[in-house]
This record gives structure tokens, sequence and C-alpha cells, in this order.
């Protein structure tokens, strides 16, 4: 609990390295936490071999969400589709680092919904994406 | 029949404000850590407050000793849990000035006495076209389930507008009223802002202008003395949990002669005066709104809530409740970065709704909660007011009988430990 607050989720917050929006794009996709109106949309380019050729995040959200964004992002450039769409809880946790409750743990994983209800090409970023 | 009533807790009472060290002690839960070492600072009893000894215990009691289910029971058991059920009652009953104990409907919550007057008062009487009043402060429960009626309908809804100080523009709700709403629905105090509605002053315009009022009252019933009579309202609504009850129980005030032209709600036992295999006929009031078996340790619970609250004073409550956001909002506002929503202490309850530059509402709230300080963040039910004010979520500290102005100074610290943390 005590890293939380880690200097590396605190310094992802407020410097994002992948912050923004790609246009054109591959695919674009934007979804909601209802709990606490966290926001995040997500571009990809996907190159003609299917890996993530450039990724971008945007929204607000607490340090969680944007930080796990980022590290999310930063972590799927160059990967093969097929392989971001394994991610999952484990995967965003391992980024972060940190043990979370079950009121944050939805802070961290919405970027992972969204990211993979676009590549999956889905209309609503579910829960069931990333169990 | 003999049923023994839990009497009111005794308290030491100083004449003009009240003895927290005192009260605090008729609160179990205050006295626990949350880590060790940490005691707990509750600022969250606008969500929920929490319950004395005398709520938890009236409850055990009735569990231990007079368990049984209500009505139609003769044998002692369901004699006592009958009286014990309709006592509570008429102490709510008493508690808003009611005309009477049967035009108190117990519910399980504030929303649900908002949805039984959508699904019975409101499939009643309004058609297609027809004009409902909301406000922008609202709760998402006396919003929802107009947005249902408007779907299902196509009645229509207009919306008082909020002022950036956070007060009803009370002159465009006049021009609205001119339109002939069928209904005024709004809080008598809201959970974002605090701001205390003139509701009396709102009820007579919308009387004025032949339509009926709805009352949110969760936030007011706990921490102001409401009289339904002499506001007039039509319809009053509120909530036992934030009132030192218990969860899952709730009542709705009606005026009588609108609950009596009402139909029933829900459909089942109890509600009923006689059933043919194709035909029913409904129970008198307020067994008509009460289909099944209710929560009925819950009742007790709720009567026992009224009587610890009516044992120390509501307005004791208020002016002490009036002195601590007086003082936090003075001390939150000296904080560099932080804005306060909703107006000056004077014209609101016990709330404040917070932004921290730079900091989500939640990191704030994650960071309070190692300090043991419990605030909420998010819309609070309430995404339209804040995307009025132009963002998504607030940190919310609220307070209640039990806080203190130096609880008031841990939640200062705290949010510096946060503005660190941030740098
Ligand atoms: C103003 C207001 N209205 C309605 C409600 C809903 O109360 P309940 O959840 O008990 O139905 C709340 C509770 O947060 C509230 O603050």
């Amino acid at each position: 609990m005590d890293d939380l607050y880690r200097e590396v989720i605190i310094e992802h917050y407020k410097n994002p390295a992948y912050r923004g929006k790609l246009d054109p794009h591959d695919i674009s996709f934007a979804d909601n936490n209802p709990l606490c109106g966290d926001h995040i949309q997500i571009d990809l380019r996907v190159g003609t071999d299917g890996t993530v050729t450039d990724a971008r995040f945007d929204g607000h959200g607490c340090a969680i969400s944007q930080a796990s964004a980022d590290l999310l992002i930063e972590s799927i450039i160059g990967k093969p589709l097929e392989e971001v769409k394994k991610l999952n809880k484990d995967s965003v946790l391992e980024l972060l680092g940190i043990e979370l409750g079950p009121v944050r743990l939805k802070c961290a994983l919405l970027s992972l919904k969204v990211l993979k209800a676009g590549v999956y090409g889905l209309g609503e970023a579910g829960d069931d994406l990333v169990e | 029949m003999f049923v023994n009533f839990h009497s009111e807790s005794p308290l030491t009472i100083n004449s003009m404000t009240l003895n927290i060290t005192e009260i605090r002690k008729d609160f179990p839960i205050l006295q626990r850590e949350t880590r060790a070492g940490i005691r707990l600072t509750y600022l969250d009893s606008t969500a929920t407050s929490q319950k004395p000894s005398s709520v938890i215990q009236a409850m055990d009691d009735y569990y231990r000793q007079s368990n049984a289910n209500i009505h139609r029971g003769v044998h002692t058991l369901a004699e006592e849990a009958t009286a014990m059920y309709e006592s509570a009652r008429e102490k709510i009953a008493k508690f808003i000035n009611a005309e009477s104990a049967r035009q108190v409907i117990y519910t399980r919550n504030t929303t649900e006495s908002i949805n039984l007057v959508a699904y019975s008062w409101a499939r009643a009487n309004l058609k297609q076209g027809d004009l409902v009043i909301l406000t922008e402060m609202e709760h998402h429960s006396n919003l929802v389930p107009w947005h249902m009626l408007q779907t299902e309908r196509g009645i229509e809804l207009e919306f008082i507008p909020v002022t950036e100080d956070g007060l009803l523009d009370l002159e465009t709700y006049k021009a609205l009223l001119d339109r002939r709403p069928k209904l005024v629905s709004f809080t008598h105090m809201s959970n974002v802002l605090g701001t205390i509605n003139p509701a009396a002053e709102m009820i007579r315009l919308a009387h004025d202008a032949g339509a009926i009022t709805l009352v949110d009252g969760a936030q007011s019933v706990p921490h102001l003395k409401v009289d339904v009579q002499s506001l007039d309202a039509d319809f009053y609504a509120f909530s036992a949990h934030k009132m030192c009850g218990p969860t899952g129980i709730g009542a709705l005030y009606g005026k009588a002669a609108l609950l009596e032209s009402m139909p029933p709600f829900l459909g089942g036992g109890d509600m009923i005066k006689e059933v043919k295999l194709r035909s029913f006929r409904p129970n008198t009031l307020p067994h008509k709104f009460e289909a099944g078996t209710p929560a009925i340790a819950e009742a007790v619970g709720f009567g026992a809530a009224v009587d610890y609250l009516n044992g120390i004073g509501m307005d004791n409550i208020a002016a002490h409740e009036h002195e601590i956001t007086e003082y936090a909002l003075e001390r939150l506002e000296e904080i560099p970065g932080v804005k306060v929503f909703g107006p000056s202490a004077d014209k609101k309850g016990g709330v404040a709704a917070f932004t921290l530059v730079g900091v989500h509402p939640h990191d704030v709230a994650q960071i309070l909660d190692r300090d043991g300080i419990a605030v909420r963040a998010g819309h609070h039910c309430a995404q339209p007011l804040h995307e009025k004010f132009g963002i998504p979520a607030t940190s919310r500290a609220s307070f209640y009988l039990y806080n203190t102005k130096e609880e008031v100074d841990l939640l200062v610290n705290g949010i510096y430990k946060v503005k660190e943390m941030f740098g």
C-alpha cells in the first residue's frame, strides 16, 4: 500500500511520455470508468505484419489510471496485436509494481480495457476483457 | 402487551454547543484504528453516517428477543415485532411532523422512495408532453427515474440552473413555472455543494402554478429540523442510513389524499386487503405500498436513530455542524490550489467538496486514507453538476454531530502532505 505512490507512478502521471493522439490511426477507442468518470482514449497504428508501430493515450483521471496507461502504451509499441490480446490484469499490475484494492484496480485496468476493446473492435470496454 | 423499547441514550449536552467527547463515545466505530496507531477520522457522513450503540443495540435486541414476521401473526413474538415496527413508524412520522404515521411508507432508501412516486403517482398522472421540473444539482436518484419516464412516456424535463456560487436560480425557476409543470422535484440539500435550498418558498411557488412537489430529503432530514407540514411538501423522501440508522430502510412521506389516490407500486403479500384468483383489493395506507416481508429489524433501528437524534436535538446538531463547516471552509480556502465548491457557510450544510490543482481527487482521498482520514472522491452521484462546473470529480469532506475542529485540522494537514507528494 505504501508504495502506491512510488516515484515512477507520480513521474508517469506528471510527465507521461505517450500522452496524445494519433492522426491518422488504424484503431481508436475510448471509454469511461463509471465509478469516477475517468476517461481514456487510445489510438494505435498497426503495421502490415500486425505489430503495433505507434500508440498514444489521452484522457483524464487519477495518478494510477494515467500512469498505468502510459506504462501500458510504452509496453505495447513494437508488439504484435496477437500478444496485446493476451495482456491481462497481471500484466498491468506487473508494470505498476504495486498491489491494489478492488476500487483502485478499476482505475489501473481502464486503459487495458480500452485497448483490448479497440483491438477486438468491440463497442464497449467490459470487465471480462481483463480477467 | 409489553414491549421493551429502547430509552433515549444518556448524553451530557452543554447548553449551547454539544459535548462532542461524550457523543463520540456513543459511536463505537469512531474508536477504531484504520491501521496501527492511526485512529479513524470519519469525514464521509454525507455518503452514510456512523451508527450509535443505541441503534446497534436496538436491532440486536430485536433479533435476540422479538424476531417474528409482522402482521397476521397472533403469537407473542409476532405481536411484539409488529408493535416495534409500527411504533418506529410513529416516531419517524413525529420526527418530520407528518400528520399521521400512515403517511409514512417504509422503503429501502431515498432512491426507492423517489422511484415509488415515479412508478405509482407519475405513471398514473403524467402523459406525453407533461413537464417535470428538476434542478441541475440533483443526485442521480432524482434524475434517472425521470429520464426513464421521459423515454417511456415522452414527458418533458426542465432544470432549474445552479449559479456560479452554488445556489438555485429562482428567477429562472419562476419563469419555468409559467409553463405549468405537473411536478417539481428537487433536493432540499445538495450532497455536493451543501446548498440548503429554500424548500418552503419553492413549494409555495410550485403550488401556485398547480404543480405537485417531491422533495429529496436524503441530506436534510439527518442535519436539519424538517417539518413536512410547514413546508407543505406533497412528497418527501429520505434514508435511515444517513441519519444514524441502518442501511436497507428509508421512508416516503406523502399527503394522505395523494397516497390514497395512487395505485400500488409492488404487488404481493401485505399490500392487499383481499385476493381472489383473478383479482385483488389493495390494503389501506401505509400497507398498500409495502409488499412482502419488510426490513423489520431495520425499521426498529430507524426508530432508535430518531430517538437518538431527538435526544441530542436537531437544532443543536445543526448549530454544531454550522460551526464546524464555517471553520472547515476557512481553513480549506487558506490552502493554495484548493477550491471549495458551493455557497458560503451560512447557506449550506456540513459539506465541503473541493479540488486541488494538479492532483486527481482519487489520489487526494487515497493519500488522506493513510492518515485514517475518510473522505469521498468522485462525482458523488451528481455527474451533471460536476459537468456544469467543468470538473470530472471532487474530493468531499462532510461533517456530522460527532466531528470536531481537530478533525478539520487533520484534514488540512493531510492535504498539505498530498501537495508535497505531488509537488
Ligand atoms: C441528495 C441525495 N439524494 C439521494 C441520495 C440517495 O440516497 P440512497 O442511496 O440512500 O437512496 C443521496 C445519497 O447519497 C443524496 O445525497
